[in-house]
């Protein structure tokens, strides 16, 4: 299958590309890691009538701390972040998730900000912001806004950018070094898309959990946040009928759509074992 | 042999085809250009039944580089379409078994009514494919949908609406089998189970799709063409028949193939339509399948649905077995009854079993159609009777292992006649294995019973479910009708042969040098072997069901006997002695027992050839190459037991699997590395088959499988480490000893696998007896679970 | 802008031009317009791995990635993988090994696993197994691809150990 005819432009900074995106007022596309786009293209479900390239713009791939927050370019390949060392220290989720994000062929062309904007209910990036309380900076015609996780993700595939925005950075709040996480996730095959995925972070003051962060991948239109299951173990702490119990009201607060690799049935009781098991997992070696 | 007299068969040489392929310098055919080359695209129905109403090429035709476009309507006026059934039974079958088949006869580009989603209606040549893209997107399809009957079972009741109206039933074949009284052995039978089985719509999915492209030579009127196909001779047969050139005029190559397993098995209506293109255009077409195409028009497989009954006694000794099956086929049936046929000859396996009753049924429906792919017909015989004996000792409380042994036939009644027929025509003759043998080879490759059930005890004690599985299958191999081998001496002194076989990953460049530099006594790279092309041998069957090292080792033995002596008749002219005299040593032919009396190869054939003053004695006529067709008395019987043990997750459903053991049997063995290769693949292919690869149809007939992310081919992450042991019962039926080797790994991995899954959940009384088995099923089955 | 472009880039180290539509794929580009024809495709949709190729040095999958993408870069195909007769590591385990059937997925399966053993030179099976999971084998079952890997990764770590005889 070969793609449509498109113009094509590989503009050398983002005023460029806001520039023509707006000329092609809402036809035209733009063209990250390219690894959602392009088999779309090639199966000719996109016929976008131009594709503005975004690789040849310098300055978007980074990886810096600023205070209390990771800065990371939207460019920034997901190969990239796999092995960064301020990554590793300072968002350890992340880099736990992106273990499960498709191959490393895959992760060296995808970006992060790329899998943002694409919001495609099953990936595991945009529920690492969600956990992890993320914000994006997006670029416009009228200026630059920060968006954060809880208000960027609105329907499978849909976030609350305006056509004409480009997310420029990714900003995360670096975790407390004693803060445990685990990402719990089922796929059919290692690197398919999440049938089902839980990631956890917790701050953990003895046998008490003062702060409890979940979020899913799979499970819904969108990722979410499982506010009830936090509140559980906030407040029960960490025994294992709390954690049972957050199992519970996780599995009762998502709203999963049924496809080929699962019935909603199926995804909402994944999300309970899931999420029993990816507490488990987190403070498992604190235990 | 080696210059220290061991023979090459039976060694693990690795492979000449390697260097070409490791390099990016192998040829497959979307890497053949041609000069002034053009490309094709069909345009293939969005809807699983319609008649055609109009097609408008009228946009398409004027679009950029487009240099033509053709819909089915006039290739219907200028071609006949492809004939009834591709892989005949012959007589002694046709006349000894009760049938009946209806089978249409496919156009090369439907013009009456759309049969599938997939099908092509039209075709477009452009200068690219992206513009013949472009225009097939211009194409204007005028379609009347028609319901769409997308289950035999729907397509066999009275109102179903009818696929091929001009054969007034859907229906496309029939036939019945089996051996003494079922009824009475049923009736008489202490226990009966009846159970109905599912063995699912799964494919090939070559990594290479297809791919033809034709050349017309307008100085000879002969066109070449090249395909991704495991039958050159037939592509021959067809498009020399049906476009009205003879047969010396058509020349089919096959280039390297990137996997076949069958489904490259048969002449596809685009094997036609393009050599007509390239005829008609003046120019060479091209037409490369691409991965969303191939999906919707690329034969699909399996998709039975069986009906098992089965009568036994307190020690689970099998006393009859009836099986009503149905077949969905698709909307063609370019196989025939071939592969239906296969399931009910392979069903009772290696078990005794007196009293048989098999009947089948294969319909049509709104889907692509269904044929050969690795096992074709075993895998779904297999799946029956591997689950049924399961049940059969599960229902007694013993030991799947030992109810097995108890009905299995041993190694001292070999040779074992089942009382059936085969495909062939000929009564089955179980000719030589040690199947009880082969079961606890595999079983104690995974540690043995005994130490697993004291490992699945400790496991349920935690909470953790562990199970064991067998599957085991027999299969006839190297069916016929024939195949040929031409072997020839030429000036240089090595040794050409060609054949009908061709190798679609087979390792045949190597392996039959083996054997070729056995017999001559040469190196293996002084064997120039040329397959998979017309030109290269006047007739051919082809690469499928597990036939070629059979077949074409036989052939080849007679080949080179029938030269030999030839040979050694014109060397012993040479060298003034008696032939009984000469041996054939080290690239030539020499005197026993005298070093420095010889002659070599090269000029043996010298002296070979026609004219004057060759070396000929009186009564050898001139030239050094013989062709012998090998026409197999019937087949020979490989066979294996697979032992999975799985751990179940049974909270996700997800399997994991913990070992894996083959115990193979494919007589005596040409390649070692190359036949554990096939085993693995094979292997790799039925698991994929029973855990992840699925063909999914809506009720509209609508292909819900429409690219790999759909299918799920296996990863390396997905696959075990397969253990692999070895028995070797030498065929008597040719003379290597050999036996085909190339199915048999995918055809037990699902009985294996879905033995394994109910045995580990037994606790929750489990069963699987359908395919694919997918995490939601298994999850679903513990939490439905009755209470203990 | 939907009009021809010049492209110039480095395919196994040595300067190639060439011209094409911007929706031309990588991958067609390679096969056709450059004419290195190792590279395959067998989906078009970034799925099974068979159009892997090193792209500045990192495996990406060039069904993926436009033709004009690849202006000024760096490629690695199959055929920059030999020096002259002599083959890559990768290559020897894979003959060695018996890691190749019909050869299809081979040039994208060597590329996939040069890569990875640059991010794990000493990986485990189960490792190895996650690390070639990009692309697709339907020949093999993965079991002698798995071997193969292993075997080359030692070599090519005995390839690095510093020569003792220097020091």
């Amino acid at each position: 299958m070969k793609p449509a005819k498109f113009e094509y432009h590989a503009p050398a900074s983002i005023d460029e590309a806001l520039a023509i995106l707006a000329r092609y007022n809402g036809e035209a596309r733009l063209l990250a890691g390219g690894q959602s786009l392009v088999p779309m293209m090639n199966f000719r479900l996109a016929r976008p009538n131009a594709v503005v390239d975004l690789n040849r713009i310098e300055g978007l791939a980074y990886v810096e701390e600023e205070g209390e927050v990771v800065r990371i370019g939207s460019m920034t390949r997901q190969r990239r972040l796999e092995f960064d060392p301020l990554v590793a220290a300072k968002l350890p989720l992340l880099r736990e998730a992106l273990r499960w994000v498709g191959h490393l062929p895959t992760r060296s062309r995808g970006t992060i900000g790329g899998s943002i904007a694409h919001a495609d209910p099953s990936a595991e990036i945009p529920m690492v912001l969600q956990a992890l309380e993320g914000e994006v900076v997006a670029r416009g015609p009228q200026g630059e806004r920060r968006i954060p996780a809880r208000e960027l993700f609105h329907a499978a595939l849909t976030t609350s950018l305006a056509p004409l925005e480009i997310i420029t950075e990714v900003r995360f709040p670096a975790m407390p070094a004693l803060a445990a996480c685990a990402v719990e996730e089922f796929a059919r095959r290692k690197g398919d898309f999440a049938i089902a995925a839980i990631a956890v972070v917790l701050l953990l003051d003895g046998e008490r959990c003062t702060k409890a962060r979940l979020a899913t991948a799979g499970v819904g239109p969108t990722s979410v946040r499982l506010h009830d299951a936090e509140a559980v173990l906030e407040q029960k702490g960490l025994s294992e009928a709390a954690i049972s119990e957050a199992a519970d009201k996780a599995a009762a607060q998502v709203d999963p759509v049924a496809d080929l690799n699962g019935s909603t049935e199926y995804r909402r009781h994944l999300t309970g074992v899931l999420t029993g098991r990816a507490i488990q997992k987190a403070i498992g070696p604190a235990a | 042999m080696t210059e220290h007299g061991t023979p090459y068969v039976g060694r693990s040489l690795l492979r000449r085809e390697d260097r070409r392929l490791l390099t990016g310098r192998g040829q497959f055919i979307a890497d053949l250009e041609l000069p002034r080359m053009l490309h094709a695209a069909f345009i293939r129905s969005p809807l699983a039944h319609a008649r055609i109403r109009s097609v408008d090429l009228s946009r398409a035709a004027a679009a950029p580089g487009v240099a033509l476009a053709l819909s089915g309507v006039e290739l219907a006026r200028l071609l006949p379409p492809l004939p009834d059934t591709q892989l005949s039974l012959p007589s002694k079958w046709t006349s000894r078994v009760e049938h009946e088949f209806h089978n249409p006869q496919q156009p090369g580009l439907a013009h009456d009514k759309v049969r599938h989603v997939g099908e092509a209606v039209a075709v477009v040549v452009a200068d690219s494919r992206y513009a013949a893209e472009d225009a097939a997107e211009l194409v204007r399809l005028d379609l009347e949908p028609l319901p769409a009957v997308v289950s035999a079972e729907a397509a066999l009741a009275a109102d179903a609406p009818l696929i091929h109206e001009h054969l007034q039933t859907n229906l496309f074949g029939a036939f019945s089998m089996g051996k003494g009284d079922v009824a009475a052995a049923m009736a008489g039978a202490p226990h009966r189970l009846q159970r109905r089985f599912y063995h699912h719509r799964y494919a090939a999915m070559p990594m290479e799709c297809r791919g033809v492209t034709a050349l017309h030579d307008p100085r000879t009127d002969s066109i070449t063409i090249w395909s991704a196909t495991q039958v050159v001779h037939w592509v021959r047969r067809e498009v020399a028949a049906i476009l009205g050139i003879p047969e010396a005029r058509v020349r089919c190559v096959a280039l390297d193939v990137g996997g076949g397993f069958g489904l490259k098995g048969h002449v596809y209506p685009e094997d036609l339509v393009i050599p007509f293109l390239a005829r008609r255009l003046g120019r060479p077409v091209r037409w490369i399948e691409d991965r969303h195409e191939h999906l919707q028009c690329s034969a699909h497989s399996r998709d039975q649905l069986h009906d098992v009954e089965v009568g036994f006694d307190d020690d689970g000794q099998i006393l009859a077995l009836r099986d009503k099956f149905i077949v969905d086929c698709g909307a063609w049936n370019p196989i025939g009854g071939g592969v239906p046929y296969n399931t009910a000859a392979h069903l009772t396996g290696p078990y005794k079993i007196d009293h048989l009753a098999v009947s089948a049924r294969t319909a049509a429906t709104n889907k692509v159609p269904n044929t050969a792919y690795r096992g074709a017909g075993r895998p779904e015989a297999v799946f029956a009777m591997e689950r049924i004996i399961d049940l059969v000792a599960g229902s007694l409380g013993l030991e799947p292992a030992e109810v097995r042994r108890r009905n299995m036939i041993c190694a001292e009644e070999m040779p074992y006649r089942p009382g059936i027929l085969y495909r062939d025509g000929e009564p089955i003759v179980y000719d030589s294995g040690d199947y009880p043998g082969a079961l606890q080879k595999a079983l104690d490759a995974v540690g043995g019973v005994t130490v697993f059930r004291q490992r699945q005890q400790e496991a349920r004690r935690q909470g953790r479910y562990l199970g064991l599985g067998i599957g085991f299958y027999v299969e006839g191999t190297g069916v016929g009708p024939f195949e040929g081998a031409t072997v020839r001496i030429e000036g240089s002194g090595k040794v050409y042969v060609s054949s009908g076989a061709s190798s679609q990953g087979q390792g045949m460049e190597t392996i039959f040098a083996q054997i070729v530099a056995d017999a001559w006594r040469v190196a293996p790279d002084d064997v120039i072997i040329s397959f998979a092309d017309t030109a290269g041998i006047a007739s051919g069957s082809g690469t499928f069901a597990s036939r070629s090292t059979v077949n074409v080792s036989a052939a080849l033995h007679h080949a080179n006997e029938r030269l030999r002596q030839k040979a050694f008749a014109i060397a012993a002219n040479l060298l003034e002695c008696a032939a009984a005299d000469l041996e054939l040593r080290d690239g030539g032919i020499g005197v026993v027992g005298v070093p420095g009396a010889a002659v070599s190869l090269a000029r043996v054939a010298h002296a070979a050839r026609p004219g004057w003053d060759h070396g000929r004695p009186q009564g050898i006529e001139a030239g050094l190459e013989e062709t012998y067709y090998w026409e197999p008395p019937t087949v020979t019987w490989s066979y294996a037991a697979h032992a999975a043990i799985v751990e179940v997750d049974r909270e996700i459903g997800s399997v994991k699997i913990d070992k894996y053991a083959i115990a193979h049997d494919c007589g005596v063995v040409v390649n070692p590395l190359l036949v554990e290769g096939q085993i693995a693949g094979g292997t790799a292919q039925g698991l994929g088959g029973v855990l992840f690869e699925d063909i999914v149809y809506d009720r509209e007939g609508q292909l819900l499988a429409g690219s790999l992310a759909d299918y799920m081919v296996p990863t390396a992450g997905d696959m075990p480490e397969m253990v692999m042991v070895h028995q070797h019962s030498r065929s008597p039926l040719n003379p290597l000893g050999v036996k085909g080797v190339g199915e048999g790994g995918a055809v037990a991995p699902p009985a294996a696998l879905a033995n394994a899954i109910a045995d580990a959940l037994a606790p929750f009384r489990a069963e699987f007896n359908t395919t694919p088995i997918k995490p939601e099923q298994i999850a679903e089955a513990v939490r439905q679970a009755p209470p203990a | 802008m939907s009009e021809i472009r010049e492209i110039r880039l480095t395919v196994n180290g040595k300067s190639y031009q060439g011209r094409c539509e911007p929706r031309k794929l990588l991958v067609d580009f390679v096969r056709e317009d450059l004419g290195l024809t190792g590279t395959h495709i067998g989906c078009e949709h970034g799925i099974c791995g068979a159009c892997t190729i090193l792209f500045n040095g990192e495996a990406a999958r060039s069904c993926l990635m436009f033709a004009v993408q690849a202006e000024g870069a760096e490629l690695l195909t199959v055929e920059g993988l030999a020096k002259g007769d002599e083959y890559h590591p990768l290559q020897q385990a894979f003959h060695e090994h018996h890691a190749l059937q019909c050869g299809y997925c081979t040039p994208g399966m060597l590329i996939a696993a040069l890569d990875f053993l640059a991010t794990n030179p000493a990986p485990t099976e189960d490792e190895i197994r996650e690390g070639i999971s990009s692309v697709l084998c339907r020949c093999t079952g993965y079991v002698n691809i798995v071997k193969a890997v292993a075997a080359a990764a030692e070599v090519m770590r005995g390839a690095r150990q510093p020569n003792p005889a220097n020091d």
